[in-house]
């Protein structure tokens, strides 16, 4: 495992998360220009540029080579940029994707909407394909009246990532369920043993998929919510600044460099190249910080549950899923190619041309029982499965709301309201307005989408 | 949006004309219209009809992920518009960073045209070399700004600075508008350095040498024969640097995001967070209209000035 | 720098000084582009160092990286974008900036204004609209919207700029056709375009460059079949990391055409940029 080697990997998967498009096949990007001439069937397939997705991109030749009529066009982009194009093209039926990645929170607002394809026939034809076999809360969470509308790629949770070797050096203990507080200390107390270090990495990035997951987590165990049960908007209570207060001053005091533009992948950097003690986040992160080629904290690393103040569990639920636009003209093709990416088999591809520990979590139980994964995966698979068993609303949080969701509201104005929320909470990380004017706006936004839903409610 | 200018700069028709009868005058006219109508009615179709659909959208209240949502609402959005602190802030964040990078820009460009106006050995090779950041594209020039040059830890501007005591200072979150205004300068102070280059080089050098014959000054030259010569191209490269300027998408796209929070959105960037992050059209719409009203305001206004300078010697 | 003589004038001396100094900003200006240069050819990771390293062994590796990983795509749809838009802007502004410069029709300064006014017309107001005809039409991720699209976008200045240069014609030579009775187009093409081709050779080079350059309908407009250039260098932003070295690579090679044709064109640069106004 050396550096280069390292290196040399991980370029691969910026190029195919740039260039995707033809990685594959070839000169698929001028098919406007030539559009056709292969005769085959051309899918354009849309997807956030995580690790694990990249690296389906690049194991995509698999699926071409058994599916030779099939041919596969990525486009991958950042997770904000993703969603934004895949929302709009969804919901104007521009159709320019076959196959769309899409999350739990779409998932059932968009099936309702009757945007997306239901998959439970394709799914229930496809010999093999065990839809049962997916965990539990992930196949609720992506379903509509029973049926499935996407089938999970992978499942996440959240929990404490921390250096369990600069933790005994230092003469410190992880409690084995910490709260905020304690977590608040350590940081302290291991940034003072390691100089130069920051004690967490926290995401500051503005949009409600990034700052806005690991906040609200902190939020919900803190007792606050977005809105009570009649809509009426809640981010002035105490709780909510209070819990917010906490996470900005944790972050500002003991969290990284740049904190207020980091998101997912700049804390896997950090952490991943030994800058930061802790970090809190998506339990994906194994795929990163176990792979001793992206990072040189594997197998030093030590989990622990999500922090939690008032309530039992504070980890989110998410899933990157795949579902089929109900506007593709390639619906069948489509689905053959989310059965590949999706199937029982796949982590055995991954496992064979990248390693165990690259293999995406979460989705299926039958992973868990390969042996060769749960070799690999002793350090975290217990800790991933055990808090997404316990992550659902009555677990994380103190108070009823009248909406789906515990990291996000399963609403359709979240994402805009998210990302404008998230938006201050960042600039009251960079030190540009206070906790309290970064809520006072935030109370306002809310309200104006609290009123929309009370209106509802009255006719 | 045609303008109502004064119409003393069109020549007098031909007298021929006048002999003619009146219907191969029509045909006549016609013929001097028809090159023109293909060029006129392509600019019509592509510009103004999407201008009018926004101008339809911003009355209605419509959320493009809410199916049905979809209702007249008249003037509201407007309301909504001009309520949001945030739009505000951007229009703001607009004004700053079109007046800073054209002011910084200009300065600079004059200073470095004065440079250039001289005979020296490899003028031609630096004068090459001072246009290139202006032919790079702008999403090369955002992305390498926003890593190599202002990243905390290895970029080479914190590097630079580190002799007068920068550390890791992380300019594109805390200084978000300096850094963006930083980006642009480099990009358009060779468009600046160019026109006033061309405008010194079109002085006559019978006029300086007169003056030095007088035992002016290098400084009083410039300042009363130079400058009042170089006026109409810095008006120009003001007037013309800023309607490229104020429409700035791929800087703050690739450098910041908008981000912190708010703090560098202008307003295209905020109205496309508005229309393709919220997917709140109506309101996207209402304050892409109130942009287009305020550009046609300061719009015209330019125009009347850049045609009063340059349209005499026609 | 030439400056070395043994009598050396308090005059000469800072003309001397003046010209290090010229020299030195105009690195320190091109610095930048020479560094992203530089960092295209090294490995990762002597692309991130602290401090910044000038010593390397130089390598293809990045540029060979990108065209395996399929750059081309991306630069094919450039180049057809370009090509097309800036030949339909040329043959649209011709004959428009001919009426408006030699045969003037009434109202001559109102159509100069209205054209100019497009350009000054926020593209982001007008994106939505377009997005959802585009889509309703099946438009969307199609090379030719962009076409369209950069057409309008180019053909204000192209008008301007062809008028500026068909107005430096002598009457004379136009009266002289008129008198031998060629028809219009024969005027336009015998006697003209001769005459202003190297007025649209720079037209021709602004079009080029703004349309090579484009991002916003890009970004917007495309997803994968009809993707441009700039869109292959935001994937970049994508980075789970630093990939300093593979984005120099595809930022250089991105801007290596407009870059090559600015140089060789810097005379109808000035020209174009002023949309015909400086000479």
């Amino acid at each position: 495992m050396s550096a280069a080697g390292g290196l040399r990997r991980r370029r691969l998967r910026l190029l195919a998360a740039a260039g995707g498009v033809a990685l594959v096949t070839g000169c698929a990007g001028a098919g406007a220009l030539t559009s056709g001439s292969d005769g085959g069937t051309t899918i354009v397939v849309a997807v956030v540029s995580n690790p694990q997705m990249t690296d389906a991109i690049a194991l995509a030749d698999d699926f071409t080579e058994a599916h030779p009529d099939v041919d596969v066009d990525f486009v991958s982009l950042p997770e904000n940029e993703s969603r934004a194009k895949i929302t709009a093209s969804v919901a104007t039926g521009g159709g320019e994707f076959d196959v769309v990645m899409v999350s739990n929170y779409e998932t059932a607002m968009w099936a309702e909407n009757g945007w997306l394809v239901n998959l439970q026939p394709y799914a229930d034809a496809t010999d093999d394909y065990d839809t049962d076999d997916f965990i539990a809360p992930v196949r609720e969470s992506l379903s509509h009246d029973g049926d499935m509308y996407s089938v999970p790629f992978y499942g996440e949770s959240s929990f404490l990532v921390y250096r369990e070797d600069l933790f005994d050096e230092a003469g410190l203990t992880m409690p084995e369920r910490p709260t905020w507080p304690e977590v608040a200390e350590l940081a302290a107390e291991i940034e003072a043993a390691n100089p130069g270090m920051s004690g967490i990495c926290l995401r500051g990035l503005a949009g409600w998929g990034e700052n806005l997951a690991p906040l609200n987590t902190v939020i919900n165990t803190f007792g606050g919510q977005w809105f009570d049960e009649d809509w009426n908007a809640r981010l002035d209570s105490p709780e909510v600044r209070e819990a917010v207060e906490f996470y900005v001053d944790l972050v500002r005091s003991h969290g990284q460099a740049g904190a207020a533009t980091s998101g997912f992948a700049d804390c896997a950097t950090r952490y991943g190249q030994g800058q930061a003690a802790m970090w809190y986040d998506a339990t994906s992160m194994v795929n990163v910080v176990e792979s001793p080629e992206d990072s040189v904290t594997a197998g030093l690393n030590g989990y622990a549950p999500a922090p939690v103040a008032e309530t039992d569990a504070s980890g989110w639920l998410y899933t990157w899923s795949l579902g089929i636009p109900s506007s593709s003209n390639h619906a069948d093709q489509a689905w053959e190619f989310i059965a590949w990416m999706t199937d029982k088999q796949y982590p055995y591809l991954v496992a064979d041309e990248l390693g165990w520990e690259r293999v995406p979590p979460g989705s299926r139980t039958s992973t868990y029982e390969i042996p060769e994964y749960a070799e690999v995966a002793a350090a975290f698979a217990e800790p991933t499965l055990s808090s997404m068993e316990v992550a659902d609303q009555d677990h994380t949080m103190a108070a009823p709301v009248p909406y789906d969701g515990i990291q996000f509201l399963a609403i359709p104005e979240f994402q805009d309201l998210g990302t404008r929320v998230g938006q201050q909470i960042s600039a009251a990380i960079a030190g540009q307005i206070s906790v309290d004017e970064a809520l006072d706006q935030a109370q306002r936004y809310a309200e104006t989408v609290g009123e929309s839903y009370q209106e509802e409610d009255v006719s | 949006m045609s303008t109502d200018v004064a119409t003393t700069a069109v020549p007098p028709q031909p007298a021929a004309s006048a002999r003619a009868t009146v219907r191969s005058a029509r045909m006549e006219g016609w013929r001097r219209r028809a090159p023109l109508l293909p060029a006129l009615v392509f600019a019509i179709l592509v510009t103004q009809i999407p201008f009018l659909v926004t101008l339809w959208y911003s009355l209605n209240s419509w959320n493009l992920v809410r199916p049905g949502s979809e209702r007249f609402v008249g003037l509201s959005n407007y309301a909504d518009v001009f309520a949001d602190r945030v739009f505000r802030q951007a229009a703001l964040n607009t004004v700053v960073i079109t007046a800073g990078c054209v002011i910084v820009a200009m300065l600079l460009g004059i200073a470095l045209a004065l440079l250039l106006d001289r005979r020296f050995i490899g003028r031609s090779v630096v004068r090459t070399l001072i246009i290139t950041p202006f032919l790079i594209m702008p999403v090369a020039s955002a992305l390498i700004w926003g890593t190599m040059m202002f990243d905390p830890l290895f970029g080479l501007v914190n590097f630079v600075l580190t002799p007068f005591g920068g550390g890791e200072y992380d300019w594109t979150s805390s200084a978000p508008l300096v850094s963006v205004i930083i980006a642009l300068v480099w990009q358009w102070t060779p468009f600046m350095t160019l026109l006033v280059l061309a405008g010194l080089q079109s002085q006559g050098r019978d006029v300086l040498e007169a003056a030095q014959v007088d035992g002016a000054g290098a400084g009083r030259t410039f300042r009363s024969i130079t400058l009042p010569h170089l006026r109409r191209y810095i008006e120009l490269g003001v007037l013309l640097g800023a309607i490229y300027v104020v429409n700035t998408f791929d800087q703050i796209y690739i450098m910041t995001q908008g981000g912190p929070g708010t703090a560098s959105s202008n307003l295209p960037f905020y109205i496309y967070q508005r229309a393709f992050l919220g997917f709140d059209v109506g309101q996207a719409a209402a304050m892409g209209v109130v942009v287009v009203i305020g550009t046609i305001v300061v719009a015209t206004l330019a125009l009347r000035l850049l045609f009063r300078s340059f349209a005499q010697e026609d | 720098m030439a400056t070395v003589d043994a009598v050396v004038g308090p005059r000469r001396r800072s003309a001397g000084l003046l010209t290090v100094l010229t020299w030195i900003i105009g690195i320190v200006f091109f610095f930048p582009v020479l560094w992203m240069v530089i960092t295209a050819f090294k490995r990762e990771a002597d692309a991130y160092t602290d401090p910044p390293s000038l010593i390397f062994t130089p390598t293809l590796e990045q540029f060979r990286a990108l065209f395996d990983a399929g750059a081309w795509p991306y630069f094919l749809n450039s180049l057809f974008a370009t090509t097309v838009s800036t030949l339909l802007v040329l043959a649209l502004a011709v004959p428009a900036a001919y009426a408006l410069a030699i045969r003037p029709v009434k109202k001559t300064q109102d159509v100069l204004f209205f054209f100019i006014s497009t350009k000054m017309l926020p593209v982001v107001a007008v994106i939505v609209p377009i997005y959802v005809i585009a889509g309703r039409i099946g438009a969307l991720d199609n090379v030719w919207t962009l076409i369209v699209l950069y057409t309008a976008m180019n053909l204000p200045i192209a008008v301007w700029m062809m008028r500026s240069f068909l107005q430096e014609i002598p009457a004379e030579v136009l009266e002289a056709a008129a008198m031998d009775g060629a028809t219009l187009r024969q005027t336009l093409v015998r006697v003209l375009l001769p005459m202003v081709a190297p007025g649209l050779a720079a037209t021709a080079l602004i079009c080029v460059i703004f349309s090579w350059n484009e991002f916003f309908f890009s970004v917007n407009l495309t997803a994968s079949q009809a993707a441009t250039v700039p869109l292959f260098l935001v994937g970049f932003m994508t980075s789970e990391g630093l990939y300093w070295a593979q984005l120099s690579a595809a930022a250089t090679l991105a801007s290596l055409p407009v870059v090559i044709a600015g140089w060789v064109a810097q005379k109808q640069l000035v020209r174009g940029l002023s949309m015909g106004a400086i000479k």
